[in-house]
């Protein structure tokens, strides 16, 4: 049977890797080429880039940090993918199934869709019939149980589990399930929101944000999530994937060891 | 030696995640779509992702067909076809209405029960599949391993020269590139 997963997200912003915290303070850690490598040779389950760029902003030049073509996430996309051997997701500021063709043919094997998800819900249709419901992952931020969008500033009308059930029908292949109040807090995910929203769903969850510790995984994939992921511990941890896979075997989740 | 692996371009699938792979295990490739270059070629790969009859369709368009027949079956090169590449091989397909497949490996392609997405075992290693039909040959002996999914599902199948996984080596980690290797030597 399948593998519950571990899966590291790595958020970009303006061409530059960054920490999150509560999805308002965003501290530069390094630049995605120079991590690359680094993530690729993990041999982790999956790896998820976010582009959390607010729109509009990508025309800043990085020239201050010697990296060229950084405003262009298409090109972060192919230096990403020419040693990425395992399933790529790459998200961020999508609106239409051009940029998907365009990101999808650079390699990535999945999509993201999040704030235009919910302004254009067919959205979500059109491009599971254009590249199948496996490529389409309905990325849902919440806050006190409500789906908020456009990086966790604006608020919705959707209740988190309503949205989710929403984006399944719609034709989502998987849900990315942040909540806004753990993001960089590493006080554990957010246990009643996974549960609620894998109970009501039939499509693979995937749990994310506030892993402080390892054994938060595990706990993760007991509320019903199909894989857990996290960002900051990815960062600040050596040995990060073995560490999280020994504690979800550990605890007896059938992982793939590495 | 490590052969010159020319990855067929039929218009459907990520040729550049394949192309890649091969390229971190010290391959050459040539991505290539005419019968032409396919008449060349020292190893044949069809990478495939997408449906069944589009496939087979592009194939007869682009004339790339008997290029490709003549290649694998009459000088025999080393072919080797990677998910919907593989199922490409059968008699015969039920995606999407019924279409017939190049007859490589008689068998036929059945639609699994549920798409069959994520990390599975396959002996004593794990790889990624996504697909929702599978491969079943009508001789068992053609099916060399299988992943636990709601039961069987052909994950490897070989015939002589002809090699198919229906998994995705070039996102299996290691272990995949492991196996593109061993076809590139």
């Amino acid at each position: 049977m399948l593998k519950k997963r571990l899966i590291p997200v790595l958020l970009l912003k303006e061409g530059m890797l960054v920490r999150s915290e509560r999805f308002t303070e965003h501290q530069v850690i390094g630049t995605p080429l120079h991590e690359v490598k680094r993530f690729n040779e993990w041999n982790v389950d999956e790896l998820i880039y976010l582009d959390i760029t607010r729109t509009g902003t990508y025309d800043l030049r990085r020239d201050d940090h010697g990296v060229q073509d950084m405003k262009d996430p298409l090109a972060i996309l192919d230096a990403i993918s020419a040693t990425c051997f395992m399933p790529l997701t790459f998200g961020g500021r999508l609106t239409s199934v051009e940029q998907m063709r365009a990101v999808l043919s650079r390699g990535a094997d999945k999509v993201t869709l999040n704030s235009q998800a919910v302004r254009t819900p067919a959205l979500i249709t059109e491009a599971a019939r254009a590249f199948g419901s496996q490529a389409i992952v309905a990325s849902i931020d919440v806050k006190d149980g409500h789906v908020f969008i456009d990086g966790g500033k604006t608020r919705t009308d959707h209740g988190a589990v309503a949205w989710a059930k929403q984006v399944e029908a719609l034709g989502a292949g998987e849900i990315l399930l942040q909540s806004i109040d753990r993001d960089g807090t590493a006080e554990g995910y957010d246990l009643e929101l996974i549960s609620a929203v894998a109970a009501s769903v039939r499509i693979p969850v995937i749990a994310c944000s506030g892993v402080g510790r390892y054994e938060d995984y595990p706990k993760g994939i007991a509320a019903g999530a199909s894989a857990v992921a996290a960002a900051n511990i990815w960062h600040f941890k050596e040995m990060a994937d073995r560490g999280g896979k020994r504690a979800m075997k550990k605890a007896g989740v059938d992982v793939r060891v590495i | 030696m490590v052969k010159r692996i020319t990855i067929v371009d039929y218009g459907v699938g990520n040729l550049r995640s394949v192309a890649n792979a091969f390229a971190a295990v010290g391959a050459e490739t040539q991505v290539c779509g005419t019968a032409a270059e396919i008449a060349r070629a020292e190893a044949l790969v069809l990478p495939g992702v997408g449906a069944f009859g589009e496939a087979m369709r592009r194939l007869h368009v682009r004339g790339l067909r008997e290029a490709l027949d003549e290649r694998a079956l009459g000088a025999k090169v080393p072919v080797l076809g990677l998910c919907l590449g593989m199922q490409l091989f059968a008699t015969k397909s039920f995606e999407h209405g019924e279409h017939a497949g190049l007859g490589w490996i008689p068998g036929e392609v059945l639609p699994l029960e549920r798409q069959h997405v994520g990390w599975n075992d396959v002996g004593a290693e794990t790889f990624y599949f996504v697909h929702g039909f599978h491969f079943v040959p009508a001789d068992p002996r053609h099916v060399v391993a299988t992943a636990d999914f709601d039961g069987p599902v052909t994950a490897i199948v070989q015939k002589d020269h002809i090699r198919g996984m229906q998994f995705h080596p070039e996102k299996s980690q290691r272990a995949g590139l492991a196996l593109l290797k061993a076809f590139a030597c």
